[in-house]
């Protein structure tokens, strides 16, 4: 069976902490997110069981609420998400020549992972950066006002990462 | 209680109901048609869209409209209210493109589909459908699975009303599928291989509107309207025992629930009644089902006519008709 | 130079830090607030000030107080609504990136308005690194007595916590943000009954947004009335906005509610006009969801009026002639910008979005992307258009929540204001056929 480990543990008791007596389930999304970041970027059924033990609801709960949210993987996915936005005001900056740079660069689709299963690229839809547009989120990190240059440097710098990029381990955890 | 009309039709209800049931109440035509709402299963409705009505006067006390159609089956009424089903042309508009879009991504495989003949769907397509179809894109598609070994899974077939969630929920203790995904990539399923086991599971079948969940036990063994069907009970610990026999002959080929004139089941049957019991001597036949003279699973049935049912419904009949010429309010209550 | 309520101390160094932010006269409505008013005085302020839902709605958000359940003897809650996910919309992002205080602050005073003892901040999960940023502000405001049990000795206590979405749209919409926050799947309920009645479990709850609660930290501070003097008529007070596009200065400005819509796209205090010297096209003044108008309607009114940046001047004309202000998500197109790849953008995000609860959204939404990807990929029939306009027309109304409207209204305000580039993109096909 499958564990948080010491300090996550602590961290999610601490998380169903902030919600009333008998309205753990409220804890649904942030303990997703730290399941995530624990279990290799992804939601393995295995793993969602387990996040459901711990809110004391059924599977079926939690399957419910992981595959409509965004966020999760409910497959896994390469050491890097390279997630670039393509919205409008990211669109009208030059989204389409970023998502094709990243394509053949890696020489991967969208949705694909690199074969050394170190990248997976992902559209998605507004992230809130029009302003500092076209942009891709990589974690937490997001890296903005992106030009194909940019994007080279950005790739170059992630391939020496030993750590896998996560939406939640760094802010949270080691904090 | 709230007095109010519907389509010019006055009705009296107790406060709290909803414009569906004093619909109801009234009944016939004015009755809006329901593909999610079911009324023996909380919290259901207001998903599919198909029931909603104008609400051309809110109430007596403020007559002002309601600025959009609402889901007759969640609205709850108001002394003074005026509703308007087929008597507004904004409704019918309305419900015609709900049709087509519950249409949209439907295989419409209803020559091969075991609801055929009893599906809300077909039915509902049949009275507010167009001929044609005009989407061009490639319909969705979903895998058919098992759940369980009595209860086949057409997901494409499936319009989202959520009603099986809910039995599921509410007549178990245990539920094990749910809807997965978001948006048009929704789908009813158990995500992991699992078997919806429990001894009410069954009634998942009766409540969906389509064929997006069938009895594996009477599946291409016949189309429903060459069967016969009987009332009967049972002496059963579980459930009321209640049940209608789908015969053949002697041959019982299937076992549901009793279902009321708007589908919907009032008293919920377990598993051993509906898959174990395949055998006639296990029942008491009470008669012939009553089945809506309209469907077409009553052709070639002979029931006995009732005549004073028959008058009731012709001065019902000509009370509507009456309602339905009844000159518009004003106006400002049509906009 | 108009006046700045919510960003006069975006530059001033470590204002990210408690410290900084007391010193510059931060927490001073908590005190206000806690010391010298009732909770309904605090309310009543906030009602006087005319301020408006800043969240896209406009709704007046001191009403929306007013109409929590009071005789309820279930806890309250306030929920701050950081779902920010309009396209076009980073205004909340930047606020409390940069002085996540203020946000703190003004769900303390709106917290202590409305009596509740727990309150959250739903932010959306892609901005983690901001979920920090606020613990640790909410940590400082903990440590200095804001926060918990008494504070500043009064007899009020309360508990702040931040709560990350994990990538949808539609929580953005209250009551999905609530169904959200309960651990469950963001559908949208079915209303009545409304937040204020039953909200957070099943208990009375008032749900605003960022910039909303911020506005009332210079609400309490100066007075409602003084703050209802700034803007005009029923926009009241200050607003951020949102620039992005095709413009020489993107970013987020707080604006007086008033200044000329060219003020704000031209001037260099702004938006410091057009990128590459081009000409505008079109503008979408609110966010994805308001109908987009071209240049010409977007400066001037149908009435041959200079248009404002207030809920009413944008609205100005219905959506025959005009928009609205939204969330303030303020995108501008230039001359050479695709109206039609533009709407598929947005027809792309709305179907990704839709929670698929309700039919007329669930497959409507998806049926206008395919449609705009054939048009704009020259593969769409003049017929389409037609189509594409009745099935937004057949989706607006009829959903459960907005965000049905909000697919149809782009599409709906595309066709109507640039129809003969949807008819220049479907002769492509036309041609195409001719020459097969």
């Amino acid at each position: 069976m499958i564990e948080f480990s010491k300090e996550a543990k602590a961290k999610a008791d601490q998380i169903i902490g902030r919600y009333p007596q008998g309205k753990q389930k409220s804890a649904m999304l942030p303990l997703l997110h730290l399941a995530q970041s624990e279990f290799d970027g992804w939601l393995s059924p295995e793993v969602m069981d387990y996040v459901a033990s711990l809110m004391a609801v059924k599977p079926i709960e939690v399957y419910e609420v992981a595959t409509f949210y965004s966020m999760f993987n409910t497959k896994p996915v390469g050491k890097c998400l390279l997630e670039v936005c393509q919205t409008s005001s990211c669109w009208l900056r030059g989204s389409n020549e970023i998502v094709d740079h990243i394509r053949r660069k890696l020489n991967i689709e969208v949705g694909e992972t690199s074969a050394d299963g170190m990248f997976t690229l992902k559209t998605v839809e507004c992230l809130g950066s029009c302003g500092t547009a076209p942009m891709l989120q990589c974690g937490a990190d997001f890296h903005e006002n992106l030009t194909v240059e940019k994007v080279d440097a950005l790739i170059d710098e992630l391939k020496n990462k030993k750590e896998r990029s996560s939406y939640l381990k760094s802010l949270v955890l080691n904090s | 209680m709230a007095k109010l009309t519907i389509d010019g039709i006055e009705v009296e209800v107790p406060d709290g109901t909803t414009i569906l049931n004093a619909a109801r109440q009234i009944g016939g035509e004015v009755v809006p048609p329901a593909m999610c709402y079911y009324s023996s299963l909380k919290e259901t409705g207001g998903k599919c869209r198909v029931c909603l009505v104008k609400v051309a006067q809110g109430s007596g006390k403020d007559p002002r409209p309601m600025p959009k159609l609402v889901a007759s089956c969640r609205t709850p009424v108001a002394d003074g209210m005026v509703v308007q089903n087929i008597t507004s042309p904004e409704v019918l508009e309305a419900r015609k493109g709900v049709v087509e879009f519950l249409l949209l991504n439907h295989p419409l495989d209803c020559p091969i589909c075991d609801q055929a003949g009893e599906c809300d769907l077909q039915n509902l397509a049949y009275e507010h459908g167009a001929a044609h179809t005009r989407y061009e894109e490639d319909r969705r598609t979903f895998d058919k699975i098992d759940i369980g070994d009595k209860i086949k899974l057409h997901m494409t077939r499936c319009i989202l009303c959520y009603r099986c969630t809910y039995v599921a929920n509410q007549l178990t203790d245990n539920r094990v599928h749910g809807v997965l995904g978001r948006g048009d990539k929704s789908e009813i399923s158990t995500y992991i291989e699992k078997a919806i086991d429990n001894d009410f599971s069954g009634n998942m079948i009766d409540v969906c509107p389509v064929g997006a969940l069938t009895d594996k036990t009477f599946r291409f063994k016949s189309r429903v309207w060459f069967t016969k069907p009987m009332d009967a009970h049972r002496d059963c610990p579980k459930c009321s025992g209640k049940v209608v026999l789908w015969m053949k002959g002697e041959e019982v080929l299937r076992v549901s629930a009793r279902k009321d004139q708007y589908g919907e089941v009032k008293e919920y049957i377990c598993n051993e009644c509906r898959y174990d019991h395949k055998n006639v001597k296990d029942w008491t036949v009470e008669g012939p089902r009553h089945i809506d003279h309209h469907s077409v699973i009553s052709q070639n049935h002979y029931e006995k006519i009732d005549l004073q049912k028959l008058k009731k419904e012709v001065e019902r009949q000509l009370v509507f008709q009456k309602g339905k010429q009844l000159p518009e309010p004003n106006n400002a209550l049509n906009g | 130079m108009g006046r700045k309520l919510l960003l006069e101390h975006i530059n001033e160094p470590g204002i990210q830090t408690f410290e900084v932010y007391r010193k510059k006269g931060g927490y001073s409505s908590v005190e206000k607030a806690l010391k010298t008013m009732k909770p309904d005085d605090v309310t009543e302020e906030v009602k006087k000030s005319g301020l408006r839902g800043r969240g896209g709605a406009g709704f007046p958000a001191g009403m929306k107080w007013s109409f929590i359940d009071k005789k309820s003897e279930k806890p309250r809650y306030l929920v701050c609504n950081a779902d920010e996910s309009e396209p076009g919309t980073f205004k909340d992002r930047y606020l409390m990136e940069k002085i996540p205080h203020i946000l703190i602050e003004g769900m303390i005073t709106s917290s202590y308005a409305l009596g509740a003892k727990t309150s959250y901040i739903y932010i959306r999960g892609e901005y983690m690194y901001i979920v920090r940023i606020l613990e640790k502000a909410i940590e400082e405001a903990y440590a200095n007595g804001f926060l918990g049990k008494n504070i500043l000795g009064t007899d009020y206590s309360l508990d702040l916590y931040v709560h990350p979405g994990a990538g949808a749209y539609i929580c953005g919409e209250e009551t999905a943000l609530l169904e959200s926050l309960e651990g469950k799947r963001g559908n949208p309920r079915l209303k009545p009954p409304f937040p204020a009645i039953a909200g957070l479990y099943a208990c009375p709850t008032v749900v605003n947004n960022v910039e909303t609660i911020a506005a009332v930290v210079p609400i309490i501070n100066m007075g409602g009335d003084e703050y209802s003097k700034i803007g005009v008529g029923k926009s009241t007070g200050t607003k951020l906005i949102s620039a992005s596009g095709h413009i020489n200065k993107p970013g987020v400005y707080e604006i007086e509610l008033g200044l000329p819509v060219e003020e704000f796209i031209f001037s260099e205090e702004y938006c410091g006009g057009i990128w590459k010297d081009r000409r505008m096209k079109a503008v979408v003044a609110g966010g994805s969801s308001v109908p987009i108008l071209p240049a010409n309607l977007i400066l001037t009114t149908a009435k041959g009026e200079p248009r404002l940046m207030t809920y009413e001047s944008l609205a100005d004309g219905g959506f025959a002639t005009g928009t609205m202000l939204g969330s303030g998500g303020f995108i501008v197109l230039d001359e050479t910008a695709s109206i039609v790849e533009n709407l598929y953008t947005f027809a792309r995000f709305y179907h990704h979005e839709s929670c698929g609860q309700c039919s007329p959204c669930r497959e409507g939404t998806g049926w206008m992307e395919k449609i705009l990807h054939r048009l704009q990929n020259g593969h769409g029939k003049k017929e389409d258009i037609d189509i594409l306009v009745d099935v937004a027309k057949k989706i607006e109304g009829n959903t459960i929540c907005p965000l049905g409207d909000a697919a149809a209204w782009p599409v709906a305000s595309a066709v109507r204001h640039f129809r003969k580039e949807f008819e220049e993109a479907a002769l492509v096909h036309a041609h195409k056929e001719l020459v097969a």
